[in-house]
């Protein structure tokens, strides 16, 4: 498998996803937003970071950088395209994936560990996740506080489009669990094809017992397995 | 030719930034005001003497990329 981890100005997860690539046997290669061809690539990877410093919205210089029109190409083609935290702040922007990324409810930046109830495993990132269902993963945002209007919210319950959502350890998802705000303790979306995942939260950093967890592997062994 | 463009969120998405703002304006004893909602305002010069094209320019440029019309309006002003 090949995978592509855009670099924007800013970007500062970039390694360690890569890093997680990686250790999953998948062939990675850097590429910077400047360029205008995309690598052939079966994944593609908008990393964490703050993007041109997150001015004017989280994500919005980086959705019209110039390789973004290849990556909606890759996108449009059936392609996998993973956006985690401001990847998915990008992603929003673009226009790929609806609603907006909202600065946090209570106004500070959150770095935790979080969990999190898998609501959609019918896809290439989280077919492995129907053996835990619960995960642990961590969280580190500004703006992560997950808005969108009536309408579009009841299509990502109907059509079961969430990817995930904030809960306690036995799995209630609840106010007291939302870390946020976010509309319906929302962690992570999936378009209508859901070939493209947006999440806050990070799996690449949870990919070693060394790191007090190994959850976001889940997500990387289900890539290898469904290629 | 000089456009000012304001961008707030809409009322219907909650603004945390005004909301402690008019909350510290009653600490400290404005009791009159009611709201307040926090925006971003924009200068923008354009090369442009025709109003009419600096005003569809102007709303254009909030559609793609000053505004997310998702949660924010925009007003745009000829100065």
């Amino acid at each position: 498998m090949k995978s592509s981890v855009i670099v924007f100005p800013g970007s500062n997860c970039d390694r360690d996803i890569s890093v997680a690539l990686k250790k999953f046997q998948i062939q990675n290669q850097m590429v910077w937003h400047n360029e205008t061809n995309l690598p052939k690539s079966d994944l593609v990877v908008l990393p964490g970071g703050f993007s041109y410093g997150d001015y004017l919205r989280t994500g919005c210089i980086a959705s019209k950088s110039q390789i973004i029109n290849d990556i909606i190409k890759h996108a449009k083609k059936g392609g996998l395209l993973l956006g985690i935290c401001n990847g998915f702040q990008i992603l929003i922007e673009t226009g790929l994936l609806p609603g907006a990324l909202l600065r946090n409810k209570k106004l500070k930046f959150i770095s935790k560990n979080v969990f999190l109830k898998v609501s959609n495993f019918n896809n290439k990132f989280f077919l492995n996740f129907k053996k835990k269902k619960i995960v642990e993963l961590p969280i580190a945002h500004n703006e992560g506080n997950y808005f969108a209007g009536v309408n579009s919210l009841k299509k990502l319950e109907d059509e079961n489009l969430i990817a995930f959502k904030y809960c306690d350890e036995k799995g209630n998802v609840n106010i007291e669990s939302n870390p946020n705000g976010s509309s319906n303790n929302i962690a992570g979306i999936l378009n209508d094809q859901k070939n493209i995942l947006g999440m806050m939260p990070h799996p690449e950093r949870l990919v070693d017992p060394v790191l007090q967890g190994e959850d976001g592997s889940l997500m990387f062994e289900s890539l290898i397995s469904s290629k | 030719m000089k456009i000012s463009i304001i961008v707030t969120l809409k009322n219907e998405v909650l603004d945390p930034q005004g909301k402690v703002v008019n909350q510290t304006l009653q600490n400290m004893g404005y009791k009159n005001i009611i709201d307040v909602r926090q925006g971003k305002h924009f200068e923008i010069d354009i090369n442009e003497k025709d109003k009419e094209k600096a005003i569809n320019t102007a709303d254009e440029i909030c559609k793609k990329l000053l505004a997310n019309l998702i949660i924010e309006n925009y007003k745009i002003n000829l100065n």
